[in-house]
């Protein structure tokens, strides 16, 4: 298929790993934030064709992973409801809450459904008036266009059945976060192609600038990976911090202007807790006053409540970049997709799940 | 999550206020919102994420990356190791 198999040309490829060779004359640190793109290095094992000087960490760019610990137990709480329709991406039905997953709450009888987009949870709500229908909104800012124009279109029909359990996420605030950070050894960032669809790069230019770190905007495919990798040596060997952009096929400056617009328009910025991570400020988006009738937080009027990760599972660090999921001791032994500890072991895009998916089940040993 | 694919525009049909096209991906098509991408034809291509498309692919950016990549491609394949 056009715009697929040309980026998955295995000469190609080589002869950047080639020129990738010819350029690099020193070690250098590079984190993909993107868990889709980790597992695109896995799965075609990029990670391993490129020169040893060069070593990708992964990044905290997992939705799944990030969610707080605490909105999982409130989607449960929510889902356990009888009148309540639960509605939400795939991926967040395994990841563990603090006692329960969602997974368990469908087995013991909940109406909790997988769909592929927020339009088909608007259905079910205008399809069930009698029912309380909740969208779980999760996501960066690939997804917070889709999600807000379901909100959207709710307020312009008027439905009243319909919510949102919101908990999205912004990628620039979690880049500044690990930059700041004292241990940081990151050197050079591949951003994530999708998330500058529709944001566009303007936010990267002051992140590069600020913090002299080249940054690359790279698409999904193993060239574009690979394309992204050479151009952030290429800068990283030649002394430069710039923002590039290797996915122009896909990403402007601006970004996609409606999509923008109608984040702003329903959603606001706010400072957000993240799984393994912690409160980021500013990293967050909320639904706006105009929107509160939305809010499944205040529908179902839900407390706040701390809840605590299991002690053996080290996301945290795995999620900032500071560990290999190789490198915990529960890695394919307490914890495996079936039966995981942690929510990078569960997510499609989660870095221990590509590690364990893509033949990386060496266990630490 | 950020999970987004490219696909063909088979049709473009208006649907409640809004335009929906009717996209190829591989084997099999889905409709897909334009809400975003509003300027998008019958024979585009869109990425498409969450039933919604958030871009339509340039094909001129497309073809001048590939150039590159592929006279990259061709220098290599002169090598001893060509098949």
């Amino acid at each position: 298929m056009r715009y697929i198999d040309e980026y998955r040309d295995e000469r190609i490829a080589r002869a950047l790993v080639a020129d990738l060779a010819r350029r690099v004359t020193r070690p250098w640190v590079l984190m993909e934030i993107c868990g889709g793109q980790t597992h695109t290095l896995m799965r075609y094992g990029i990670d391993e064709l490129i020169p040893p000087q060069i070593t990708m960490v992964h990044g905290p760019g997992c939705p799944v992973c990030v969610t707080a610990l605490e909105t999982i137990d409130k989607a449960i709480q929510i889902a356990s409801q009888p009148e309540v329709i639960f509605v939400s991406y795939g991926d967040m039905l395994r990841v563990p809450g603090s006692r329960s997953d969602l997974l368990r709450v469908k087995a013991a009888g909940g109406n909790v459904r997988v769909v592929y987009s927020p339009l088909e949870a608007l259905k079910m709500a205008r399809a069930q008036p009698e029912r309380q229908v909740v969208f779980f909104g999760i996501g960066f800012e690939t997804t917070a266009p889709a999600n807000a124009m379901a909100v959207w279109q709710a307020k312009r029909e008027g439905l009243r059945n319909y919510s949102m359990l919101v908990s999205h996420v912004l990628v620039p605030p979690a880049i500044r976060l690990l930059l700041s950070a004292p241990h940081n050894r990151v050197q050079g960032f591949i951003a994530p192609g999708h998330v500058c669809t529709v944001m566009g790069y303007r936010e990267y230019e002051a992140l590069s600038r600020e913090f002299r770190v080249p940054i690359v905007v790279g698409g999904f495919e193993p060239t574009d990976l690979l394309e992204a990798i050479l151009m952030l040596v290429t800068q990283l060997e030649d002394g430069r911090a710039e923002v590039e952009n290797q996915y122009a096929r896909s990403v402007s400056h601006e970004g996609n202007l409606p999509a923008q617009a109608i984040m702003r328009e329903v959603f606001e910025v706010c400072d957000r807790k993240w799984r393994g991570v912690g409160l980021i400020p500013q990293s967050g988006l909320r639904l706006r006053p105009e929107f509160a009738a939305y809010d499944a937080e205040r529908i179902f009027k839900l407390e706040d409540a701390s809840a605590e990760e299991p002690a053996e599972c080290l996301s945290a660090q795995v999620l900032q970049g500071l560990l290999k999921p190789v490198d915990c001791p529960a890695f394919g032994r307490r914890c495996t997709p079936e039966s995981p500890l942690g929510a990078p072991m569960v997510s499609a895009e989660g870095a221990c799940a590509a590690y364990y998916h893509y033949r990386r089940h060496r266990v630490a040993s | 999550m950020c999970l987004a694919v490219p696909g063909r525009i088979l049709e473009v049909e208006e649907r409640d206020g809004t335009k929906v096209a009717r996209v190829q991906f591989g084997g099999i098509t889905r409709p897909v919102q334009l809400d975003f991408v509003p300027e998008a034809q019958v024979g585009d291509y869109v990425v498409t994420h969450v039933g919604f498309a958030i871009s339509r692919l340039d094909a001129e950016e497309a073809d001048r990356t590939l150039r590159l990549l592929e006279a990259m491609g061709l220098l290599e394949s002169e090598g001893p190791d060509a098949p």
